[in-house]
């Protein structure tokens, strides 16, 4: 199926789908995420069985504020969709597709480190990259580049402008 | 001595109660068989693994959030600081991802040096990959000789590039510059040395006792497992999934080059050091296409409002600004120094959209997720390191077998830390 073929197919099942350079966006209610891909994994037309990637962003001026991104892959017909769906400020959480695409596990979690999305359901839902007690999520536009201080394991060492050795 | 048979331990404890305690035993961050900053924490009865949990993080450096604060070309020196055995192919990831945002393409001779970067990256990275297993494992001489063939082809790479490691030599829309005099010659010397030291390297160890007794039948997952965590790469195709993005989903003209993906179904070690070593054949089968075909031209876009300014050329005493082109814009041309001052201070400004792009790295699908809001930097850089995802076999990998065999499932990923934790 070429990019616009796939597109129609998957209008006749979601209302917002859109083309643009060459790839194929869904967008979808956050508590629609564990159906749709379902859906999309199980429909044999389709056949994306492969999660290729989970991930967000961080849009502060925007409702809803964080946006996760789904890639799938389909080895058996080569074409790729992509899946989003949109949180609010607070609080954001939404189910998790772990038990769907067993990969989503770490891809999870790396999202609930750095963004401070939850994910219900998640077997294992800890912080991966940063340590375990570190404070705030790092890729959040809020969230400074430089000038934090450095946080581990109870100690800190305070930014390199504000240190007196 | 009094109770027989049944006492172990003293105090009535049995043989049966001694076998229902495990011990964890805690192996890495420092560790010299976790290529890198790798912990896992094993729970072992006896010699048996029950349980693996693996740890990362431990060389995080925040890579993702660092290109969000610098302009679309700077960005390339942090990729390719990632995955420090393939910078290329991150360097390639993110420059073809950028440049779909934009709607440019390369011009053909910037694409076909690309993939002939890319595939000798490919050859280095295995190398690394053969040469550290088989130093954990007691096959010492092939770590050093897989470490002197990596040395030939860094020495090309310092000749292009001007750097060993970490070359930021790609830009958006084709590359810092043209191969220098020499460098054609120097890799059809690599190709010809190549084949045989790939032989040397199989007489050394297809029929050594010890390592196929090391890597024969182990670490055995079936490829059912591996596509549902999502693993790539040599790993996956070793059990008998011929995915490789290279054919799945063509990127920067790999259409145009025949190579053979090579499969084998064992699932095990032995099968992931097969692959290896067939896939370096089929790079030096594509690095000399690349060489026979080899396209004239230009190889940087010629469009002057993308084309990032700044000219290299090779002077007596190495890789340095071009003198006609500083000569040019500091004497010559007003409106050539402004877009020079534009370009580099500013950057170029992407329009906003998003993409998708995965390419064949050494350890499986490499993909990058940029989102651009219109602006001069980059307001989203994910990326789907296939070592991260590749480490969660692990436990499937582990679970139940010896703990010996772990340094051999662990090097037969290949995992690179500075991939996984970014």
């Amino acid at each position: 199926m070429d990019v616009e073929a796939l597109a129609d197919r998957l209008r006749r099942r979601f209302p917002d789908v859109a083309v643009a350079r060459g790839e194929v966006t869904v967008v979808v209610d956050p508590e629609e995420v564990v159906a749709a891909l379902t859906f999309l994994r199980d429909d044999p037309e389709l056949g994306f069985t492969w999660l290729a990637d989970c991930s967000a962003t961080d849009w502060p001026d925007r409702e809803p504020r964080f946006w996760l991104a789904y890639h799938l892959f389909s080895m058996e017909h080569g074409h790729r969709v992509r899946v989003k769906a949109g949180l609010g400020p607070d609080e954001p959480h939404i189910a998790s597709v772990t038990p769907l695409f067993p990969t989503a596990n770490w891809l999870e979690r790396e999202v609930f480190d750095m963004y401070g999305v939850s994910f219900d359901g998640h077997p294992d839902l800890r912080r991966i990259l940063m340590p375990e007690d570190w404070d705030g999520h790092p890729l959040r536009k809020d969230y400074a580049l430089g000038g934090t201080g450095t946080q581990y394991k109870g100690a800190f060492i305070p930014p390199v402008d504000e240190r007196t050795v | 001595m009094s109770t027989g048979a049944r006492s172990v331990g003293g105090d009535g404890e049995t043989l049966a109660d001694i076998r229902e305690e495990t011990m964890l035993i805690n192996m890495g961050p420092q560790h010299p068989s976790t290529h890198g900053v790798l912990r896992m924490v094993l729970e072992l009865d006896g010699e048996n693994v029950v349980s693996v949990r693996p740890v990362v993080g431990y060389l995080h450096t925040g890579i993702e959030k660092n290109a969000e604060w610098r302009t679309w070309q700077q960005a390339v020196a942090y990729v390719t600081r990632m995955d420090y055995l393939s910078p290329f192919h991150n360097e390639l990831a993110y420059c073809l991802s950028v440049e779909r945002l934009l709607g440019i393409e390369v011009p053909p001779r910037a694409r076909y040096l690309r993939v002939m970067l890319c595939e000798l990256n490919r050859i280095a990275s295995h190398l690394v990959a053969l040469a550290t297993l088989s130093l954990e494992i007691g096959a010492i001489s092939v770590m050093l000789y897989g470490f002197r063939e990596r040395e030939t082809i860094l020495d090309i790479f310092e000749m292009v590039t001007g750097l060993r490691m970490n070359h930021a030599f790609m830009r958006i829309g084709g590359l810092a510059m043209d191969l220098p005099d020499g460098a054609v010659e120097r890799t059809r010397a690599f190709l010809e040395l190549m084949p045989g030291r790939i032989r040397e390297y199989e007489d050394l160890l297809a029929d050594n006792p010890i390592w196929l007794e090391r890597n024969k039948g182990i670490g055995v997952v079936p490829s059912e497992t591996l596509l549902a965590l999502g693993i790539t790469g040599p790993v996956l195709r070793a059990a008998g999934v011929p995915y490789d993005v290279r054919t799945a989903s063509p990127y920067s003209g790999y259409d145009e080059f025949e190579f053979d993906v090579p499969v084998r179904q064992a699932g095990d070690c032995y099968a992931r050091f097969e692959i290896r070593v067939e896939e370096m054949r089929q790079s030096l089968r594509i690095v000399e296409q690349c060489l026979d075909r080899l396209p004239d031209g230009p190889v940087k876009v010629e469009d002057p409002k993308l084309r990032f300014p700044g000219q290299l050329s090779v002077g007596e005493d190495g890789i340095g600004n071009d003198p006609e082109y500083l000569e040019h814009i500091m004497e010559g041309s007003m409106e050539a120094l402004i877009n020079h001052f534009k370009l580099v201070t500013q950057g170029i400004r992407v329009p906003p959209g998003e993409v998708f792009t995965s390419v064949e790295s050494p350890r499986g699908e490499l993909g990058y997720y940029v989102v651009s809001d219109g602006s001069n930097r980059p307001y989203r850089v994910r990326v789907r390191d296939p070592s991260f995802v590749n480490l969660q076999s692990l436990p499937p990998m582990l679970e139940g077998g010896l703990v010996a065999d772990v340094i051999a499932c662990v090097g037969s990923i290949d995992p690179v830390m500075g991939g996984v934790d970014r």
